[in-house]
This record gives structure tokens, sequence and C-alpha cells, in this order.
């Protein structure tokens, strides 16, 4: 891509060609001249695209009509060609800002593939079909007698599909390695290493090429970016597009040091979110906790200000009380405490956990008390639980619907059971971070609810336009992701 | 009983014998050596020991199998564990520019421990099992055997008993040592059937359609299953126990029924469950129920890491000085966890006198030393308890064998047709 002050105009039937479907796999990187301004606008664009996809993804389970419905609500309405030319030029601009780190790459691919797959999902069976030629993506079909043979474990093994699909329509057949997501959920049969893929699942397969292709392109790219960011233009908005989509990440500790450890008792029951809550109370209940409590309740610790010497102590004057000595102690868990504060091994300051992290990611299993419990616990424990930390009844059935569904935006049901406690119509804040709950819970303790206030303030230190941009685009995801 | 007590504060002085004269080293590298397809593989693979006092060492690696036999004898391990194949060789990690260093291939591996269980084993808790807790084991084998065989097309697996309590898996074909680490997750995933923590009650949902692997897990756990939980584990032995099992979601109206019948009947267990076949909206709560109890509880972490390092082969555990053998699985259902021999079994055998030995003692002498030694360790763990169970690990490697022959012909066909084009080349370059 060129980068002048002017703007060239296309032929008409460079056009056409270039943009005749309205899904891509971002194999050709766009080749004309654009202003500054759109380079911002495009970008700043997709990421609130991105995020849009996400916020949905979270609070709807993937693919239903209700997620669909949402995403369709959101994809503004322009000319096709403009919808295509700006798809394709701002796919590029992200990939610059999000090819540095492993996290970010992560994220970006996970987006873009959400993204992908819910615009195939829109395509019309012929234009699928047409999509597959288009690209060259030719994948092996299973005979009609192997069909046959295998026809009830088909059925029993992918969603909606019956004896007359699996007769009139292909079934694929690829290594199981090219089809992780069906072999992860079970939604796939499986025999001797090969994944059979039904037609209408077809998406995975390509949604896999997606994924590898630009996995390598996003690779690649991180090796050219020192050209790139040597222009001064651009450089400081590629900063600011990859810092956009974590919003604070409690990184750096405000407070350090301001926390004692016997205040740490009292604080759970006031400004803990239920999660650490849990963990802290199973922790002195039990001495210890296993490794995935570990990392997300320590980690939490350091984001509401522990130092490393206070936690270290926190730690083995409660494990002592348990199974383990000191000397144990010293030897097999101080070191993991220490790594968490980024004195060990890589040296990595690990930032404490989100609520999507601690929702999305390890789920706990026998023995664990880490996770959300709006997401991983039983409905009636956590009533139970609920009932002992004094919450309301009425309160209770507010905090914990009746019907256990995958919709249920759990940190907005987080922040209810905040309101439910201190007793407040409403929180001013839409949650997205255990740590975050603290400190407004903090905040709201010691009687400031200055929440507007600092919001000004940081409008006041905008200085850019792209900056307020981006504060604009912030503002209104937070807006969608309220309770409705 | 052929445990010869086993006394903890031995293994300074019975760990030295076992390196020197029991370990089986020579079939332990032509295992990591996987036939020398990949150059380097054995010099680029991480071992980590546990030594004296809890002292931890990584980054372990060796160039030949002597060195490795060397190091282990000079260091005496109190534990072994391996880890992954590098890019580099990983005792010289810290020469290596930062970011290169990576770990590339790592067998596909799966940690089944008894403490997973522990919401329900009423014979044993935390480190203890007992023949009764261990049918859960067989249960755990059985059921991912098949999978990883039928479903995901893998030949070469290796199950190992832990050495106190639990069992591993290792996959070692070609291609589950190149999954990446999504593939890794991938494949765990689709084995897990019990989730939750401590708060979960209900660990297992089934819906329709049921999934063909799940249908194959029940039919495993439904053998076991009577014997197992209704006898062994006697869940239906009190009414605290039976309301356990009746605070997973049965429907209400069923619940005096089954109370009458568990109480009073425990055959008709069976009869129960055809008895009552509700089909709608997926209660299919029988089966839940069994597979809550029964079915395998893998710890996907272990499994996820390309780069995770788990207890290997031979190695011996500290705790209870038992080895860590491979389990024929031809012999599954006789296998005892408390007749695997411990280290100071086998070295108190080693030390019994044979009288035909005496013969064979001078034609050695005249071979060299390290010939001499390797048959002289064949001889010996020949004569000690740990003998069937190297016969397991001979006929896995030899079943291995075969198929790096295949790969091994792949490659020099490949490099001829690499070579005879490059010739060609060469020819029209000249003309």
């Amino acid at each position: 891509m060129q980068f002048s002050g002017r703007r060239k105009k296309l032929i008409g039937n460079f056009q056409n060609d270039l943009y005749d479907q309205c899904l891509q796999f971002y194999g050709q990187p766009p080749l004309e001249n654009i202003s500054l301004t759109e380079f911002e606008t495009f970008a700043v664009e997709r990421l609130k695209l991105l995020k849009t996809v996400e916020n949905v993804g979270v609070s709807c389970v993937k693919n239903s009509e209700q997620y669909t419905k949402k995403l369709d609500a959101e994809i503004s309405r322009i000319s096709e060609y403009e919808k295509r030319r700006k798809d394709h030029i701002s796919h590029f601009i992200l990939r610059l800002a999000y090819c540095q780190t492993e996290d970010l790459r992560r994220w970006f691919i996970q987006q873009e593939m959400d993204l992908f797959r819910y615009r195939f999902n829109c395509l019309h069976s012929k234009h699928k079909t047409d999509f597959l030629h288009k690209n060259n993506l030719k994948y092996e079909t299973v005979s009609a007698e192997e069909k046959k043979n295998l026809k009830d474990k088909l059925i029993a093994s992918s969603y909606g599909l019956s004896g007359t699909k699996v007769e009139e329509h292909d079934v694929y057949k690829v290594p199981f390695q090219d089809a992780l997501d069906l072999v992860r959920t079970r939604k796939v049969y499986l025999l001797a290493g090969n994944a059979y893929i039904p037609h209408h699942e077809i998406v995975t397969i390509v949604l896999n090429d997606f994924r590898t292709r630009l996995s390598k392109a996003l690779a690649m790219t991180a090796r050219s970016l020192p050209a790139v960011q040597s222009d001064e233009r651009l450089q400081p908005l590629l900063s600011h597009l990859s810092h956009a989509y974590v919003g604070q990440d409690y990184s750096i500790q405000k407070n350090i040091g301001k926390i004692s450890l016997e205040q740490i008792d009292a604080l759970s029951g006031k400004s803990f979110p239920l999660c650490m809550r849990h963990l802290h109370k199973a922790l002195r209940e039990n001495h210890h906790l296993r490794h995935g409590g570990r990392m997300q309740y320590g980690l939490f610790l350091k984001g509401i200000g522990l130092t490393l010497e206070q936690a270290l102590q926190f730690w083995r004057s409660e494990f002592v009380k348990g199974k383990v000595d000191a000397d144990k102690f010293d030897k097999a868990y101080a070191y993991s405490v220490r790594h968490m504060f980024g004195k060990e091994g890589k040296r990595t300051d690990y930032t404490p956990y989100s609520c999507m992290k601690v929702i999305l990611s390890n789920p706990p299993s026998q023995g664990d008390y880490h996770g959300c419990p709006f997401r991983h616990s039983d409905p009636e424990l956590l009533k139970q639980k609920l009932q002992n930390y004094k919450v309301s009844p009425s309160g209770i059935n507010q905090v914990c619907p009746t019907t256990s569904t995958h919709l249920t935006r759990f940190s907005t049901v987080c922040v209810k059971g905040f309101l439910k406690l201190n007793l407040v119509e409403d929180a001013g804040f839409s949650l997205n971070h255990p740590n975050q709950y603290f400190t407004e819970s903090q905040k709201f303790l010691s009687g400031g609810r200055d929440i507007k206030k600092e919001v000004d303030m940081s409008q006041r230190n905008l200085r850019s336009s792209l900056e307020h941009k981006l504060q604009y685009f912030l503002d209104e995801i937070q807006e969608l992701s309220d309770p409705a | 009983m052929p445990t010869s007590d086993y006394d903890p504060a031995c293994l300074p002085d019975l760990l030295p014998l076992y390196y020197r004269r029991l370990f089986p080293f020579s079939q332990y590298y032509r295992w990591l050596s996987y036939g020398g397809v990949s150059k380097n593989y054995f010099q680029n693979r991480e071992f980590s020991f546990t030594l004296k006092d809890d002292i931890y060492v990584r980054y372990q690696s060796f160039t030949t199998q002597n060195e490795l036999e060397k190091e282990m004898q000079k260091m005496v391990p109190y534990k072994v564990d391996i880890g992954a194949v590098y890019s580099h060789r990983p005792s010289q990690h810290n020469a290596v520019k930062s970011g290169t260093f990576q770990a590339l291939e790592k067998e596909l591996v799966f940690d089944i421990d008894m403490t997973d269980y522990d919401d329900v084993r009423r014979c044993c808790s935390a480190a203890d099992i007992c023949s009764k807790c261990w049918t859960l084991m067989i249960i755990a084998i059985r059921i991912l055997d098949r999978a990883l065989r039928e479903d995901f097309g893998f030949h070469h697996l290796l199950w190992v008993y832990s050495g106190r309590r639990g069992v591993h898996c290792w996959v070692c074909d070609d291609a589950a040592r190149k999954l990446s680490v999504a593939a890794r997750s991938a494949v765990a995933e689709y084995l897990s059937l019990v989730k939750g923590g401590e708060e979960t009650l209900r660990k297992v949902v089934l819906s329709d359609p049921i999934h063909p692997f799940i249908n194959h897990s029940l039919s495993v756990v439904e053998r076991y299953f009577q014997q197992y939980a209704i006898v062994e584990q006697d869940i239906l032995c009190s009414k605290e126990s039976v309301d356990k099992v009746l605070s997973l979601p049965i429907p209400v109206k069923f619940h005096n029924s089954l109370c009458q019948f568990w109480y009073h009947i425990k055959k008709y267990w069976k009869y129960l469950s055809c008895s009552h076949n509700i089909k709608k909206g997926g209660q299919y709560f029988d089966k839940e129920i069994m597979l809550q109890y029964c079915y395998p509880r893998l710890d996907v972490n272990v499994s996820k890491g390309v780069n995770h390092l788990l207890k290997s082969p031979f190695s011996v555990h500290p705790k209870t000085g038992r080895i860590s053998v491979p389990i024929d699985l031809k012999e599954l259902n006789t296998f005892d966890p408390f007749e695997v021999p411990t280290i100071s079994l086998i070295c108190e055998e080693l030390e019994r006198p044979r009288a035909d030995e005496a013969e064979e003692d001078d034609v050695k002498d005249k071979e060299n030393e390290q010939e001499a030694g390797e048959r002289r360790r064949i001889r010996d763990y020949k004569r000690t308890s740990l003998a069937k169970y190297v016969k397991v690990f001979d006929r896995f490697l030899e079943a291995m064998a075969r198929s790096w022959k295949g790969e091994m012909l792949k490659k020099s066909g490949e490099l001829e047709t690499s070579f005879s084009v490059f010739l060609t080349f060469m020819s029209f370059t000249y003309t």
C-alpha cells in the first residue's frame, strides 16, 4: 500500500473484478492509494466491528439465531462495493497493528475467524460453492458405499444431519487436525484419524484454512513490521489500535503496598467479586489451592496492590497451616509466586485475568475452586452461597436465573450481585475485570461516586482526533454490553 | 507378597545399583531415537531430574546412549521426567538467541490420576488406592485406548503405571509427536466427558443425539459398573450414599420407586436402567450417573503442552519405591498395581546367586567393556521381576521399528529422487 495525500480513483472494470464476491480470503493486499484519513477511519471501524463480534460472541451462543440477528444489526449499510473495499483495506491495516505479540495475534485471528464464519454462513449455498471454486479449495469426498456403511454413525455425530441429507449431499473426509473445532466439541464422526464432515459443516474446514493462512500471514507481517513502523505518520496510530481492545489490564499496580495482609479478610467480604471471595474462602478453609486457583487469585491480589514480599508471606502462612511445611513451600510454591511477579523464568510480568479470560479459559475440574461462579457453578450451590453472603432472596432470584442458559451475561450478573450487596440501583460501570470490580467497590464504599468525573477528565486529556474516535467507539461498545 | 519392604531411606543405596545394572538403557535409547529417522532427535530431547533433597534440574540433554548412562549413574536422580524435542540441544539453550529455542515435537500424553475421582470413591481418598478403585483405571485404559486407536488412528501407544495412583499414556506415532498445542487440546477435550469442579454436582450432561464415541465408552462402563459401583464401591449401601446418587438430577417422579428398588434389591439395577428409557429432552440420567462414577478424568493441561514434562517410564516412585512399568493391555484384567516390583525387591533379587551364570562369565571377559556391560545388564534384569515388563516394552518397540523402516525407505527414496534431479540439472548446465 502506498500512502499519499491524494486519493486515486479506480477504473470501473477493475472495481468489478476485485470485489465481485462479498467474502474473501485476504490473499492479496490492496494495491491502491488511500488518504491518511481513510487509513484511520477504516482501521477504527474494522476494530469496532471486531470488538462487536467479540461481545456478541460472549453474550450469545455463537451461530445461534440471536447471534446472527445481533450481528446483522451491527453491520452498517453502505454500498456493497464500498463495503467490500473497506473490508479489504481495513483488514490489512489491522494486520499491521495486531501482528506484534502472541496475545494480539490470537485475539485478531479469533475475531476475524468468527466474522468470516458468520459471513460464510450468510451466503447462499450456491455462493458457498462458488467461493470454494474461486479459491481453489478442493476437499476429498467420501464414496457412496462408505457413506451407506457409516450412515447411522454419521447421523449420530453431526447435528442436523438426516439420512436423506447423507445420501444426497457430499460428505468430506479430512485429517482430524484440519477440523479441530468440530473435534474439540465432539460434533463430528472420527474414524482412523479422519473427520467425516457433512456438506453443511464445510465452513469448519474452510475456517481452518483461513486460520492457517492468516496465522502465517501475521508471522510474515511481523517480520516486515520495522519498515512500516519507521513511517512516523503510522506508528502512533498502530500502537493506539493495538491497545484499544484491551482496555485497562491492571498490569500497572496503582496502589502498591497500600493494602495490608490483615485487611484481606475484611476486603474479601466487601469488595471482592464472587470468584475471588470464593477462592479466598477455599484457601482459608483448606490451606491450599491448586495451580489454577493460585494463578487467578494470586494475580488478582497483585492487581489490588500486594507486593511480592506480602504475597509470599500471605501464601506461606496459609499453606503452612495445612500439609505443607515452610521448607516445602519455599522449594515448591515460592517459585511460582515469584514467577507471577515476573521474577523468574522468562520474566513476564503476568497481568491479572480479565473476566473473559476467567470465563473462557481453563474451566475448573474436580478439586478446583477457580473460574467464574456464575458460569461454572451449579445454580443451587450458587444460591446457597449467596444466601450465606446475606444477599436478599429477591436479589438472589435476579442474580440466579432459574433457567440455566448459556446466554447469561456472566459479568452483568456479577455486577447485579454487587448492586444487591450494596443496595444500589445503578452501578455506573459495566464489568469486564475482577480488579475493576474491586476498584469500583472501593470507590463506592469510600463515598466517592466519581466515575463520571473521571471520564470527563480523561476526555479533556485527549488530544488527537484519532483518540477521540477511539474513545467514542469504546463508549459505544460499552453501551452494547449493558443489559438490554 | 513380592514387595520386600521398601524404605525410602534406602533409595540413595538402591538407585546407583538400579541405574548401573537394571535400568534398560539400550531399549530406552532405542525408543527415544525413533529409528534415527529425524536427525538429532535424541540429542535435542529435554530430560529433567529430581535429585536428592528435592533439587530439580531442567534442560538436561545427552548426545549418546553412553553419555545418558554415565550422567544418570553419576547424578543418581530420584525422579526422571521426559520433555520435548527442541530446536537445539536443551543443555545449550542459554547460548541460543532468545526466541529461537523452541519445543518442536513430543509424544501425545495423558495422565489419569486417582485423586481426580475422590468425589466418587468411597474406598480410598487422596494418594491411596486399592484393588476396588483400581477398576477405574482399567475402565479408563480401555476407553481411551480404543478411542485413540479407532477414532484418531494412532497405533503406537505405551501405557505406563505411574508407581502410585495412576497411569500414563504415551502416544508415540509420528503424527502424534507433531501435533500442535491446539490439536492436543482438541483431542483431550474430545475425550473429556466429566466436567466441573467442587461446585458442580451434575458433571456429565448428555443430549440427543449421542455421539458414537460416547456409546462405545458407555458399553465399556456398563460392563464394569455393576461390579464396581454396586458391589465394590457399594454406592447403594447406605441412605447417605444413595442420597448422594439421588442428588444428581433425576426426575422427581422416579425418586420413590428408585429408592425402593435400590434399597432392597441390588441386582434389579439392570432392570431399572432398561425400564426407564426416557428419551425426551435427553433425559439420560442413568447413563449420566454411570459416566460420572466411572468415566476417565483427564487433566487437559498435561496433554495440551508440547513442552510439558512427564514422568519417564522405568523411573522409580520415591514414595512407594515402585518402578513405573509398562502395562500389557492383553493382561489388563489381571494387572495388579500391588504386584509391581519395587526397587528394593529387584535389587534384592539381583543379589541372589544363580548357578548357570558362572560359565558365561568367562566368555564375556573377551568382549569390550560396553558390550559386556550391556549384556550383563540384560542378564541382570532378566533375573528380576522387572523382566516381564521390559518384554512388554520390547514388543512395543518392535512394532514401532517396523514403521521406522517404512519411514527410512521413504526418506531414502526422496533422497534418491532429489539427487537424480540434481544430476540432471547439472548435466543441463554443463552442456
